[in-house]
């Protein structure tokens, strides 16, 4: 029962799930503050990247490289989160633009492919990889077994973060912040409330979760570079990195454990983390309620514009 | 920074992009459908309707086209050229109304939508060829029926190129440089182009005086989506004769399109320069992968010109100033003593 093709397809849809769910909380978290971001892609290549880099190089125990590579990728992503934030909020460039420059910038033929040709660390397989945890031994239960409690950290670190994230947008006051910037940052800047800061941070985190996701991709076998002969070039490693998560190749019902029978196809043609934009697509649907004035869709690409806002305030004319 | 010198880097890039034997036709292969889908981004930006669904828009004018070109093989040449663009600029069109018409009526936001059908359409393209034996799958030549490909077009279908000495300008170069000419028309001398202004100036002051904006949002969308649909049928006509997913797919000309756009600053004829600097960059990029070029430097090399270009905004429109302390002046003495009572 536990080796049925429904059942392995569910679990796989948990785990390839698990970036999605991380990259859609950043990005409500950025949104929440009124930052569109569409520089995701390259976020997380280069937190991918990262990640990939230090646990290639570095030498220790699998847990303290992958703890390791995880807070590299996270640096990483906020790294490129700050220079977003930068163009977006200090110098109010249109959010769309300043986020597919970002894509372009570390994206597949940018920054982060360039840092994996100079680290060298291109078309190898990881060496630490992230396993499935059995968690309170509970996985040989009939079909929520192998779906719930043997999944790897970072897909119990995920549904964590969900909660964590719920806590602090809806039961806190930093998050009651944050929600108000997004939703009308000229009251929120009338009550004295750090627009900029709070955007710029919630932009940085959000960035974190982004690379966590990059991160999650990496540590996992790859399969070998897939060189296809192409007219424009070769395919980076990313490419095949990211091929490798599409599409299980469906098992043979026989007994073997869920976990083996996720092997994955390497002849997808989508170009890497197409599911990218999904996230964005959850992180802003979900608090989209258009039809409210002011709401915080509504605001996304357009910067606080303090002082013209306060000047039109009736209060103040 | 990377060791590479810089000067001789920059000179290998400009010989790549301009100067080497067939560089210059490779640029403008790259630079016709980013001149395009910079085109059509570029007026809908400047609008203020964030159309970024090119890419998907340009799949659908590229299924629209490579379709006209298979169904309508027998007619003349001109004739079935300008089938093609009508066709490709259909499919877009109807495409974009979907963001559009959301956008107008029920007021959601166009930029989720028209990213997402992107995605809708290249998997309905890859549908195509990929997954089903469709009208645009080619199912008779023995090469085809190892891997799927799709139908190719007609000799006549092949859009014709202006060949000055080594150098091939494509016909969908100049189709677009006219289109670029006819958009600034249209916004600068239309009484059309004049309420599209000043609907992306101010909706509440179109609203006043009585423009239909809802109509207006519409086609300015479809007009974008049109022209992202010729970038698609270029790409049939002038280049590949053939529907290829994959090649679409990983290009990702729509998205660069907006790039272009945004360096452009929206202008429709300085798209038609930035279309060419973006695609020398890129045709310089992957002409000169190597061991001592690695490919990265591209992408990274026009991420900074978009940032500087972008931070450079802020200069525009705000004035930086100094602001230095005024050293006391010598009348202090005089009024403080004009001050006291005397």
């Amino acid at each position: 029962m536990n080796s049925n093709i429904v059942l392995a397809v569910l679990v796989s849809a948990i785990a390839f799930g698990t970036p999605l769910v991380l990259a859609g909380l950043g990005e409500l978290l950025a949104e929440r503050s009124g930052v569109l971001n569409l520089g995701v892609e390259g976020m997380m290549l280069m937190g991918a990247v990262s990640a990939f880099c230090v646990s290639q190089k570095m030498h220790g125990s699998t847990a303290v490289v992958l703890l390791l590579a995880v807070l590299a990728a996270l640096v990483a992503g906020a790294a490129m989160a700050l220079i977003h934030a930068f163009l977006s909020i200090t110098i109010r460039v249109n959010q769309i633009v300043s986020g597919l420059a970002i894509t372009i910038f570390a994206g597949i033929i940018g920054l982060s492919s360039y840092l994996g040709q100079v680290w060298n660390i291109g078309g190898l397989a990881g060496r630490h990889q992230f396993n499935g945890i059995d968690l309170f031994g509970l996985q040989n239960l009939p079909i929520v077994g192998p779906l719930i409690f043997n999944q790897d950290a970072f897909v119990y670190a995920s549904w964590v973060l969900v909660l964590v994230v719920f806590y602090y947008l809806y039961r806190t006051r930093p998050g009651l912040y944050l929600r108000a910037v997004g939703e009308n940052p000229s009251a929120a800047d009338a009550m004295g409330i750090n627009v900029t800061a709070y955007r710029y941070s919630a932009h940085t985190r959000r960035r974190s979760a982004r690379r966590a996701r990059g991160c999650l991709l990496h540590p996992r076998p790859r399969p070998h570079l897939d060189r296809r002969p192409h007219r424009r070039g070769r395919l980076d490693r990313h490419r095949s990195g990211h091929l490798r998560v599409l599409a299980p190749r469906p098992a043979r019902a026989r007994g073997l454990p869920v976990r083996h029978l996720l092997r994955p196809r390497t002849d997808t043609p989508d170009s890497p983390d197409h599911r990218a934009p999904l996230g964005v697509l959850f992180g802003a649907a979900v608090p989209d309620d258009g039809h409210r004035a002011g709401s915080s869709v509504d605001k996304l690409g357009q910067p606080s514009r303090r002082d013209a806002d306060i000047a039109r305030h009736p209060l103040h004319a | 920074m990377s060791g590479h010198d810089p000067i001789g880097t920059y000179q290998q890039i400009y010989a790549a992009s301009f100067t080497a034997d067939g560089a210059l036709t490779a640029t403008f292969i790259y630079a016709t459908p980013l001149l395009f889908t910079g085109l059509g981004v570029a007026i809908a930006f400047r609008m203020h309707v964030w159309n970024i669904g090119g890419e998907g828009q340009l799949y659908m004018g590229a299924v629209g086209a490579s379709a006209t070109g298979i169904m309508l093989g027998d007619w003349p040449r001109p004739l079935l050229i300008i089938a093609m663009v009508v066709g490709g600029a259909l499919a877009g069109m109807v495409w974009a109304c979907i963001p559009a018409l959301l956008r107008a009526y029920l007021r959601t936001n166009e930029i989720l939508t028209s990213l997402m059908l992107n995605y809708v359409a290249g998997f309905f393209m890859y549908y195509l060829i990929f997954d089903s034996s469709s009208y645009w799958r080619d199912l008779t030549t023995p090469g085809a029926t190892v891997f799927p490909t799709g139908k190719t077009l007609v000799a006549n279908a092949s859009w014709p190129g202006i060949t000055i000495g080594s150098f091939t300008l494509p016909m969908g170069f100049l189709l677009g440089i006219g289109l670029a000419v006819g958009l600034l028309v249209l916004i600068r001398s239309t009484r059309y182009g004049f309420e599209m202004r000043v609907m992306g100036d101010s909706p509440q002051a179109a609203n006043y005086s009585g423009i239909n904006t809802k109509r207006k949002i519409v086609s300015v969308m479809a007009i974008s989506g049109g022209i992202a649909g010729i970038a698609g049928s270029s790409q049939i006509g002038d280049f590949g004769h053939v529907l290829d997913p994959r090649g679409l797919q990983q290009a990702q000309y729509g998205y660069t399109g907006i790039v272009v756009a945004a360096l452009a600053l929206y202008n429709p004829l300085a798209v038609v320069l930035v279309s060419l600097l973006i695609g020398g960059l890129t045709n310089a990029g992957f002409a000169l992968e190597g061991p001592s070029f690695p490919t990265g430097l591209v992408g990274t090399m026009e991420g900074i010109i978009l940032f500087t270009v972008l931070g450079g905004e802020i200069l525009a429109r705000y004035r930086i100033g100094l602001r230095h302390r005024a050293t006391a002046p010598a009348g202090v003495g005089a009024t403080s003593g004009a001050g006291l009572p005397s």
